[in-house]
């Protein structure tokens, strides 16, 4: 993909100014709905997520106290993983959103939420929440794209050590904690000068990190398997094993937002003085959703639902699901590309991706980029637009 | 009997919780002991309704068996009550009407007052096994030790509530006491049975005023009623105005500090213009027009705001005004912050008189 604005045929436009801005306000409108009819069912749905992922760890941990035998082993792991996938994507994520803050609910709140990962919440918050919502896809800015490590996009230059990059996206998948905490706290940049490195804010923030790490890995390594007796050894396996696929796992569902074929990025200059329109427009085609049924959307900490996050990132994630036919009907009569795919196949584009821009732009021009799956026919009626 | 423990002990009892925080972190031990049992958890005790009363058509009494962390309280205090009404957590104050009792359960009176979110709830839909969150008692509208001679209380509806709990804790230390009670009918006089069956026992002079045909109560009426009240412990409980009356009353007897007064409501007398208040931790901005309080448009946009009773007591509200001005709602004082100066406001009766900047 190059950006949007080098694009030979811009899939935006056939839409006038006036098109964006009434698309900003079907959307306002459609946010108020949802907010208007937060309640009870939704509190409760949060308060049963926290509870079973809470019942699942402590469940887990405690089958795994017997690790040494086999089927143990399989089952605390098991539990664990799943504990550990819950709370870093359909808890901890979404509730460091504010997507709960409205119960005033001082548990379960922002501003108070400390998730089970490596990067602390405070930093978290601020390089996802305000950079990477904020800036999302546009080059240079959103520090999501590629993390800084990888070239996700025709429009970033190309150089040899890009050749790399296959391996280095795998090897952050398998340390994705610690490659999250690494660009939290933009190593990249802080570590380049002696200045920076000795910032007294960076130096606070890593020791911050460094504590937080220090205090995860005391509970995974060293306190739960301590406690494990002769299952021991077992069960620090079983930790970093539930570790390893929590990594793999949320890496593969992030990956699947922004990197699939057919995800638009955009210019730095092009978000200059954006409208309230034009930055949902921008949220529209630079996200991609999975397909597929409950159980992947909590699992995935409805991230599957990536378009109507990025649309509306602090409403209650149980409620995408309802509001995502809206969203796609909004594409169609716009004449957008709403982007969506099964977990195998958007992962399988991801990495395609990767793969293929560790090479010059020209290098494979044989074997064009394939389109992801489009449902919407991007050609559209500017009719509908007009009647709409 | 007191335990000691040697500095050993104490060592070892730090260690063990500082492996047990270890061992949940990044949650703490109480977040998993709240899965298994939901009355424990959070740092404010937790209660459990164990039956709801009705006492007149739109008053009822909640008997709660507080848990862990609960220390009791004494007659005439109140306690703050938290409750998810439509998933959203709502703190209101509740006079506590029963004594002190040896199974430590408490109850409140709740009149549900017209489009009364907590009160319509807590009247209509709470039901036996709820849980709700409290906070300690507090307040010192309390009957002192030592029982005053001759007292006087003064209460109208649901103003009853603190009074019927210094009743029922030392009605027998009570020498010569009256009570002076309005409410629209007789039907609606939360505790008529019981007060009209202590009066008959000549533990107190009842005085029933029904407003609906007796009118108001006025000092005038009052003092025809109790000619000796200035020289009375009074305690009163009930709107404002009467007890502004009263005050003025007492205070021009010369006797202002006889008089003990429980208010339910803020005295709201300054609305001026509003502005964009930005809850600058919270990253949160809002607009707010110049008679909602600071707090109430917080937690209108999910800030986490602490409170109190919500009417300018407690300072259990009190946030730092950053920069910006913010007007007192009872008495249209503005008080105006520029950077740096971190001026403490109550938020639940300030509201923004133009832009404004807090430190949440
Ligand atoms: C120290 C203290 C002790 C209290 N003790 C009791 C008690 O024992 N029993 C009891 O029933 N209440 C008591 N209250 C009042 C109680 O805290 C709530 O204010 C009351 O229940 C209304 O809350 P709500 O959520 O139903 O009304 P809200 O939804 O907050 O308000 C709805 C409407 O009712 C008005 N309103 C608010 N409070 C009152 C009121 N007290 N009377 C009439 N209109 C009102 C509001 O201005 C608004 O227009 C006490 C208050 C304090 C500060
Ligand atoms: S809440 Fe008590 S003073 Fe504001």
């Amino acid at each position: 993909m190059t950006t949007i604005q080098k694009q030979e045929h811009s899939p935006i436009a056939h839409l006038t100014a006036e098109d964006v801005e009434n698309l900003g306000r079907e959307l306002d409108a459609l946010r108020e709905k949802v907010i208007a009819s937060r309640g009870a069912s939704d509190a409760a749905y949060i308060r049963k997520v926290i509870k079973t992922q809470r019942v699942l760890e402590m469940g887990g941990r405690a089958v795994l106290l017997a690790s040494r035998y086999k089927p143990a082993w399989f089952v605390g792991t098991a539990a664990l993983s799943i504990a550990k996938i819950l709370e870093n994507m359909e808890i901890g994520h979404n509730v460091m959103h504010g997507q709960w803050d409205w119960m005033r609910d001082p548990k379960i709140h922002s501003t108070t939420w400390e998730w089970d990962h490596a990067s602390p919440a405070e930093q978290w918050k601020h390089s996802h929440n305000e950079l990477h919502h904020t800036y999302t896809n546009v080059l240079g800015k959103d520090n999501d794209l590629g993390y800084g490590i990888m070239r996700v996009d025709e429009g970033q230059r190309w150089y040899p050590a890009h050749l790399g990059q296959p391996l280095w996206n795998f090897i952050n998948a398998v340390f994705f904690q610690y490659g999250i905490a690494a660009y939290d706290l933009e190593l990249g940049k802080n570590l380049a000068s002696k200045e920076r490195r000795r910032n007294p804010a960076f130096k606070a923030r890593l020791a911050a990190t460094l504590r937080k790490v220090r205090r995860q890995a005391a509970k995974d390594y060293v306190v739960h398997p301590l406690l494990s007796g002769p299952s021991a050894p077992t069960t620090l396996a079983a930790n970093l094993t539930a570790n390893l696929i929590r990594n793999l796992w949320t890496h593969s569902v992030i990956m699947c937002g922004h990197f699939p074929e057919g995800v638009e990025t955009f210019e730095r200059t092009s978000i200059e003085g954006e409208t309230r329109g034009e930055w949902y427009l921008r949220q529209m085609l630079g996200s991609a959703n999975i397909s597929g049924g409950p159980l992947l959307h909590v699992m995935t900490g409805n991230l599957s639902f990536q378009v109507e996050h990025h649309l509306f990132p602090d409403l209650p994630s149980n409620r995408y699901q309802e509001i995502a036919p809206h969203v796609e009907a909004l594409f169609e009569r716009y004449g957008l590309t709403y982007t969506t795919g099964s977990l195998p196949k958007q992962v399988a584009s991801a990495w395609r991706k990767v793969i293929r821009l560790s090479l010059p732009n020209d290098f494979l021009k044989k074997t064009p980029a394939r389109p992801a799956a489009h449902r919407a026919v991007a050609e559209p009626a500017r009719a509908a637009v007009a009647g709409a | 009997m007191a335990t000691t423990r040697t500095p050993a002990q104490v060592s070892l009892r730090d260690r063990a919780r500082w492996f047990v925080e270890l061992a949940t972190t990044p949650l703490v031990p109480g977040d998993f002991w709240e899965v298994l049992d939901p009355m424990r958890g959070g740092a404010n005790p937790r209660g459990r309704v164990v039956a709801v009363r009705p006492e007149t058509r739109d008053a009822a009494t909640l008997l709660i068996r507080p848990g862990r962390g609960w220390r009791g309280h004494t007659a005439g205090q109140y306690v703050r009550l938290g409750v998810d009404v439509d998933g959203v957590r709502q703190w209101r104050s509740y006079s506590l009407t029963s004594p002190p009792r040896p199974d430590g359960a408490i109850t409140i009176t709740v009149k549900a007052v017209r489009d009364g979110l907590v009160s319509s709830f807590l009247v209509r839909e709470v039901r036996a096994g709820a849980v709700v969150h409290l906070d300690q008692a507090a307040g010192d509208f309390t009957l002192p030790l030592v029982r005053p001679a001759k007292a006087l209380f003064v209460t109208a509806g649901s103003g009853i509530t603190p009074v019927m709990g210094m009743l029922r804790d030392g009605a027998g230390g009570l020498g010569d006491a009256v009570l002076v009670h309005s409410a629209p009918r007789p039907e609606d006089v939360i505790f008529g049975a019981e007060l009209r069956a202590l009066a008959a026992r000549g533990g107190l002079r009842l005085v029933e005023r029904h407003t609906a045909v007796d009118g108001r109560l006025t000092p005038e009426r009052l003092a025809e009623l109790v000619p000796d009240l200035t020289s009375r412990q009074t305690w009163a409980c009930g709107p404002n105005d009467l007890l502004d009356a009263l005050q003025d009353t007492y205070d021009a007897a010369g006797h202002g500090d006889r008089l003990h007064t429980e208010r339910f409501r803020p005295v709201v007398l300054a609305v001026g213009e509003g502005g964009t208040v930005s809850f600058a931790d919270s990253g949160v901005t809002a607009d707010a027009d110049g008679a909602t309080s600071l707090l109430d448009t917080g937690e209108a946009n999910g800030v986490l705001m602490p409170s109190g009773c919500r009417m300018g007591i407690c300072y259990g509200c009190v946030i730092p005004l950053r920069e910006g001005s913010v007007r007192d709602l009872r008495n249209g004082a503005v008080t105006t912050a520029t950077a740096g100066d971190d001026i403490p406001v109550q938020t639940c009766v300030s509201a923004a008189a133009g832009p404004c900047h807090l430190g949440i």
